[in-house]
């Protein structure tokens, strides 16, 4: 088709190795740092020679770090474990309300039903502070500040929208014949939205799913302001740690390591999922 | 007790014209540079070969990290005692380079986090639009004779601009909030450099309990989301449509 001269092959691939070399380099170079001792990291000049160590992961496994100076305890394992419950807590509330919702706001058009939609979807686009200060004062008059159950409740600001504009979309490219046909034959509405719409849209509600999973597991702010120590995942607790420890370089490397390894992981397996609901709906999966 | 007062005091407040300013400032450079960039790498992997799409998903991995702790990572490489990233500006020349601890270099380092999480984002949308365009007219002008350069700028520019225009505005919308990586990275500082609106805000509200000023100041950003958001959404929609009807 198109005819490259070889020079113009050769810039391209340049160009692509510096992309490559910009984007991943960060990554790796943590990974490399989450395996050194202090003395190696702080070498000069840096070096890739070193014999790796897992000491930093089995400090944080362990919960705590002794040195010969002293010994400090690392709650870190406690973080990742916060993680985990308000990243998949909110995402199973926000599929247990917003797969419905987005059934009916793709089925039933009644009056107000778009203001209610980009009502939810504004909550998305204004500013988290503006929603969560006021928030500090009235979840410590309900009872409910330090505690999972509120922080999953705020956090449906960040996955509902999500999931209710992705999977309406999936839901409103069902052909509604096919719906038809099912409750002519007899069915109620509730078997045709379970045995039909839901088994059809999956595809949808698993990318909606994956995506809010790793938006919730990536937030910070909600967190920082909501949250105390105890509760706190790990993006707030990292930063946590570089504060406490200062100069346990290699134990804050292996921390940010497994906090971000989840969702890389997620990311490559499910990639083909994702990109859609990334895209913002502009290509059909 | 005054109504309005703190939004009179902001006329005189020069901290507040700083806030307004270094806000802008971000947002509008993030999205230039990661437009431009974005288009780039688009451009570069566009051919559905078995490399290219194995590097479009690698460039999903900085995307998907937190950016609190992206901002971390790029704390560690621009350390001054063993940072990566230091040690490559001292082999440059540039003794005592200190990134986001120095007033003059504090936003180029926060850019560069920036968009080195955002840039793979505007990649996938505009790369979602470059498969999306039709055929034909490209064959039209390969067969006139129509160098590349020119078909780029009259063909490939004009019918991607729904995509342009939806992911930089839904970038601005980001860009004008971000808090994260300037908090994780540099807390606002050195001194205001980067006290952008929801950094402010935070510190307002939680080290100085200046909460009316703090609200005020949210306020005045939700104004200019709420017009962003608007913007974004009628170009959304429409994109969106598109993407459906062509299909």
């Amino acid at each position: 088709m198109r005819h490259h001269t070889v020079l113009e092959t050769w810039l391209r691939g340049l160009a692509i190795a510096v992309i490559v070399l910009f984007f991943m380099f960060p990554i790796f170079w943590i990974v490399l740092m989450s395996f050194q001792t202090n003395e190696t990291i702080l070498r000069s000049p840096p070096s890739m020679a070193f014999v790796p160590t897992i000491s930093n992961y089995e400090a944080i496994f362990a919960g705590r770090l002794d040195s010969n100076v002293a010994s400090m305890d690392i709650k870190f394992l406690g973080n990742l474990g916060n993680s985990i419950i308000l990243s998949v807590g909110s995402v199973a509330v926000a599929l247990l309300l917003g797969v419905p919702a987005a059934y009916a706001f793709a089925r039933h058009k009644f009056r107000g039903s778009e203001d209610i939609a980009f009502t939810l979807l504004s909550f998305r686009f204004a500013p988290p502070l503006l929603v969560l200060l006021p928030l500090t004062t009235y979840f410590q008059a309900l009872g409910i500040a330090d505690t999972y159950f509120g922080l999953i409740w705020v956090y449906q600001l960040i996955c509902l929208p999500l999931i209710l504009w992705i999977v309406r979309g999936y839901f409103e490219d069902i052909p509604a014949d096919i719906e038809h046909a099912y409750r002519t034959a007899g069915h109620g509405w509730f078997a045709t939205f379970r045995k039909i719409a839901l088994p059809l849209a999956m595809p949808g509600i698993a990318a909606a799913g994956l995506l809010a999973f790793i938006f919730a597991w990536n937030n910070f702010i909600f967190a920082l302001v909501l949250a105390s120590a105890d509760k706190q995942p790990v993006t707030v607790g990292a930063l946590a740690f570089v504060t406490a420890s200062g100069i346990q370089y290699g134990q804050i490397a292996a921390a940010v390591v497994l906090s971000i390894a989840p969702t890389l992981m997620l990311a490559l397996y499910a990639q083909r999922y994702l990109v859609e609901g990334l895209s913002l709906g502009a290509v059909k999966g | 007790m005054n109504w309005g007062e703190n939004y009179v005091n902001f006329l005189s407040d020069p901290d507040f014209w700083n806030t307004l300013q270094v806000s802008l400032v971000y947002a509008g450079l993030t999205v230039v540079l990661e437009l431009l960039l974005g288009l780039g790498m688009a451009l570069l992997l566009v051919r559905r070969t078995r490399l290219n799409n194995f590097i479009s998903v690698m460039l999903l991995m900085p995307l998907m990290t937190a950016p609190a702790l992206a901002a971390l990572m790029f704390k560690l490489m621009t350390n001054p005692n063993f940072g990566i990233l230091s040690y490559f500006m001292q082999v440059l020349g540039f003794e005592n380079f200190r990134w986001g601890s120095d007033p003059s270099t504090a936003l180029l380092t926060v850019l560069m986090v920036d968009i080195w999480v955002y840039t793979p984002f505007m990649m996938i949308l505009l790369l979602a639009g470059l498969r999306s365009l039709p055929t034909q007219p490209f064959e039209a002008a390969a067969l006139d004779g129509v160098p590349r350069w020119q078909q780029f700028w009259r063909i490939t520019l004009p019918m991607l601009m729904p995509y342009v225009l939806t992911a930089s505005l839904f970038r601005l919308l980001d860009s004008i909030q971000q808090f994260d990586i300037i908090y994780a990275l540099t807390q606002g500082g050195p001194g205001d450099t980067l006290m952008v609106f929801q950094v402010e805000a935070y510190l307002n509200f939680f080290q100085s309990t200046n909460i009316g000023r703090s609200t005020a100041l949210l306020i005045i950003l939700w104004a200019i989301t709420f017009v962003l958001s608007n913007l974004f959404i009628k170009n959304w929609l429409r994109l969106r449509e598109r993407a459906r009807g062509e299909i």
